[in-house]
């Protein structure tokens, strides 16, 4: 269900990524297969998700948003966020200078496919320290079951 | 508004054992104009007591611990953030005033103030032509 949803087997610096990349020329390609909806690593917002028996819980981790101007839609399976990051850096002029300009900004947008027994009307979303957490409820016909014996 | 006040230690202080866990390394801008130095870091999931900052002689350690994520059954089954702590350090140069750094965390993002030393602030140099 949840192939790598980067461009390539991912790991945290970009420089491995590289190396990956370039012994995935010369071996013959050895990761798993990329989602259809990957993205390059360190794309805006990163995303971790996990499972539990009644929920698909969804950690986008975005910081420095507007939470209530992000757009979450579920259709089809497909669950897509898109906002945008306003910039916290001035116009450039000559009174001010840049050193460093890491961070990202400007508008986004990830797609996550989710399983199909969540529950379209039992979504919620929460923002909390820059993490933005969306929880699926799963359908209750999904959700594992004690059976008694006769 | 939460304002978080860092902590100043002695160089002689022995670092802390945390130095030697991974950490992943946040995102930042540094900007400067004539008062001082303004650092915006990244650290999404960092809430306000798990952050640490700290002066020591002319470094500045930034480290953040990520909440862990609730529910307490949550089985992962995908990451991209696969540690759960933020560490990242800056050599500050003579000029900063280490002890009257301002910083606010909103949202996952760090601003960090760093004034300039009251006589380091520029002062316009006349030439004299003669």
């Amino acid at each position: 269900m949840y192939e790598s949803m980067r461009g390539f087997p991912s790991s945290l610096f970009g420089e491995l990524d590289r190396l990956q990349r370039e012994l995935d020329d010369v071996f013959g390609f050895s990761g798993r297969p990329a989602s259809i909806r990957s993205v390059p690593p360190g794309t805006y917002p990163a995303i971790n998700i996990g499972n539990t028996p009644t929920s698909v819980e969804i950690y986008a981790f975005a910081p420095g948003i507007d939470a209530s101007k992000v757009e979450i839609t579920l259709d089809r399976g497909v669950l897509t966020l898109s906002g945008e990051r306003p910039s916290d850096l001035p116009d450039s002029n000559d009174k001010v200078s840049v050193y460093s300009r890491e961070r990202l900004g400007g508008s986004f947008r990830r797609a996550v496919n989710v399983p199909d027994d969540v529950d379209p009307e039992h979504v919620n979303a929460t923002y909390r320290d820059g993490v933005l957490r969306i929880s699926l409820a799963r359908r209750e016909s999904a959700q594992p079951k004690r059976i008694m014996v006769q | 508004m939460s304002d978080v006040q860092p902590t100043h230690t002695k160089q002689d202080v022995t670092r802390n054992t945390n130095q030697d866990t991974r950490a992943l390394l946040p995102r930042v801008d540094v900007l400067e104009d004539d008062a001082g130095i303004t650092l915006l870091a990244d650290l999404p999931g960092v809430p306000k007591d798990q952050l640490e900052l700290k002066v020591e002689g002319d470094a500045l350690l930034i480290e953040g611990v990520i909440a862990p994520f609730t529910p307490e059954t949550l089985e992962p089954v995908y990451a991209e953030v696969r540690l759960p702590r933020y560490r990242r350090s800056f050599t500050l140069s003579r000029e900063l005033d280490a002890s009257r750094i301002d910083a606010n965390l909103k949202d996952g993002v760090l601003t960090l103030r760093i004034p300039k030393q009251a006589h380091a602030q520029p002062r316009r140099i006349s030439v004299q032509v003669g």
